[in-house]
């Protein structure tokens, strides 16, 4: 796991440049989907890196970002993994860059299956994509990344009750469970506890897992592979998650760090 | 083209109708609804292509939402419910999720207008044109008869990107004929006169033809262009060429003058021909209960209301 451990260190770096770079950006809910996106592209995902100009494009699993504000993650991640140039990475959220603040289909950046950003449709898309795959007898897999704030949207539970309702075994809805939104904490206001009961009671099968783990994470995905029903992974994480002054603290949300800022941060993640 | 005489048909029937036959010839075609299918027709793919419909429920998010994920794994998504919810309820999942990213999704609003009727003014879409209007990407139609709700859904399919089709509720009187095809460049000219140009789009065109008729009994002689697809809007032409030689102009249709026809037309005319024009349809109000036919002579959509404001307008 070390070479694993050494690319959620380099990701880890791009966010703090990327958003330093562009001064602006959101950090705290990146650096806690860090091991996720690392472990599911490395580990779990099966998605060609010569993105659409493979003959087995079709037959790729699908990652859609629902919480599609965290692109410092998912930039940095497809691009370490190869999907495209690291350098493109110093264009983002700058004018005229594939790099837009939330992933967007039509600049063509592979990675990208879809636009998002508005939260809470990410999970219908994939229930969409998921139905999609089975008419055409594709045995592919669905992984949709949630944010725990973002399931305040109503229109996450209509998701959750159709890929419940449908028994659809080829989803996998991942919370980044960072407890915290932009005005404070989850929990104060508006708590999503029990989640996990919440989930149930909706058809999916529910796994928990420590979401800064590597070696839980491989083990929970392919767990989830094997359900026959929806699976959701509750991913416990701390926004914030390897910078000691961001962690935990809800003002990192969507916040650029200054030069000081910038410099003790890269100093920690060097260390 | 046109139909030699009227009958009366139901355009919700050539909806269902034409996605059976899409159903037939494609197998990419899938269709939802959000627990509205046996009022907006899709019912009668769901017969025949259980597999390939989709009821969500009443939520009309997930609808939109599932029908753009289906259609990024390669489907022709058609997604119908009423008018009014069918962009009003789920505007940002179409906004964010289906518009922004271009996809084939071609959204189905039955019962547009006031004329849904008794069910009074939480269901009459009057401002559906208005919101998918502004939506960049998005191709507005609004056909007017079961001939022309066939051939737009037809040109839709063909089409990639996403569609807003809105269709009437009410059984309407064909104006034109099986063979009718859409024509995304050109108006549909049914009267030629040059005392004042009339243009109207979807359900009232069988009204504005009677209109036009009274007009030409009183002997004014209107040029009447029926203009289905509001945007985008490549017609320009036909409607600065007419406004050029009739000078004075009139927009009807089954709609908020804010933002639909009444709005494109003058767009169109005060950057290229400025002109007079008088804007009928609801105004800025919303409906109430009734039966069809009286909301219709109450919001002066009916042929005698039309042709009494037309003589007004040019006198």
């Amino acid at each position: 796991m070390t070479n694993l451990k050494e690319f959620t260190k380099q990701v880890r770096k791009d966010i703090i440049q990327m958003v330093y770079g562009a001064k602006s950006g959101h950090i705290g809910g990146s650096l806690s989907s860090v091991e996720i996106l690392a472990v599911l592209y490395n580990k779990i995902l099966n998605i060609p890196i010569e993105w659409d100009k493979s003959s087995k494009f079709v037959m790729r699993d699908r990652f859609i970002l629902s919480k599609g504000h965290v692109t410092p993650v998912f930039y940095s991640t497809l691009a370490r993994v190869g999907y495209f140039d690291v350098e493109l990475l110093k264009t983002f959220r700058k004018l005229g860059s594939s790099l837009q603040g939330h992933p967007c289909l039509f600049t063509k950046l592979p990675g990208i299956e879809i636009s998002t950003g508005s939260l809470g449709q990410g999970l219908s898309i994939g229930v969409g994509v998921a139905q999609g795959l089975k008419l055409d007898k594709i045995n592919s897999k669905v992984y949709v990344l949630l944010g725990d704030g973002e399931i305040q949207e109503g229109s996450t539970w209509e998701g959750f009750m159709s890929a419940g309702a449908k028994k659809l075994d080829n989803i996998v809805a991942i919370i980044d469970k960072n407890n915290l939104q932009i005005d404070g904490s989850v929990q104060d206001i508006k708590t999503l506890d029990p989640l996990d009961k919440k989930l149930e009671a909706f058809g999916w099968n529910v796994l928990t897992v420590d979401g800064h783990n590597l070696d839980e994470l491989e083990q929970v995905f392919l767990k989830a592979k094997e359900s026959k029903f929806p699976t959701a992974v509750i991913c416990n994480t701390i926004k914030g998650k390897g910078v000691s002054f961001m962690e935990g603290n809800a003002g990192w949300h969507g916040k650029a760090p200054n030069e000081e800022q910038y410099n003790l941060a890269m100093e920690e993640l060097n260390a | 083209m046109l139909s030699k005489e009227r009958t009366v048909k139901s355009p919700r029937n050539a909806y269902g109708e034409a996605l059976c036959a899409l159903g037939e010839i494609d197998k990419n075609v899938v269709v939802l609804d959000a627990d509205l299918a046996a009022s907006t027709q899709s019912g009668m793919f769901a017969k025949k292509f259980p597999e390939r419909f989709f009821d969500v429920g009443i939520a009309e998010q997930d609808m939109i939402s599932q029908a753009a994920g289906l259609a990024i794994a390669g489907k022709i998504a058609f997604a119908s419910t009423f008018a009014v919810f069918a962009t009003g309820r789920c505007y940002d999942q179409i906004r964010a999720s289906v518009a922004y990213s271009n996809l084939n999704v071609k959204i189905i609003g039955t019962h547009a207008g006031i004329t849904v009727g008794e069910d009074g003014a939480t269901h009459q879409a009057n401002e559906d044109i208005a919101l998918m209007r502004s939506l960049p990407n998005m191709t507005v139609l609004a056909p007017s008869d079961y001939y022309e709700v066939k051939a737009c859904v037809e040109y839709a399919y063909k089409t990639q990107g996403p569609f807003y089709i809105r269709i009437p509720r009410t059984n309407t009187e064909t104006i034109f004929s099986k063979n009718y095809k859409h024509d995304p460049l050109r108006t549909v000219e049914l009267a030629k006169g040059e005392d004042v140009l009339v243009c109207t789009t979807g359900e009232n065109l069988a009204n504005v033809v009677d209109a036009v008729e009274i007009l030409k009994s009183k002997g004014i002689f209107a040029t009447l262009l029926h203009i289905p697809q509001i945007k985008p809007f490549l017609a320009k032409d036909d409607i600065i060429k007419s406004a050029k030689a009739c000078k004075k102009v009139v927009t009807i249709e089954n709609h908020s003058i804010i933002g639909g026809l009444g709005s494109t037309i003058c767009e169109v005319l005060s950057e290229n021909y400025p002109t007079h024009v008088l804007r009928i349809g609801v105004n800025d109000c919303f409906g109430q209960s009734g039966k069809a036919e009286d909301l219709v002579k109450y919001y002066n959509l009916d042929s005698n209301s039309i042709a009494q404001r037309i003589m007004e307008f040019i006198k």
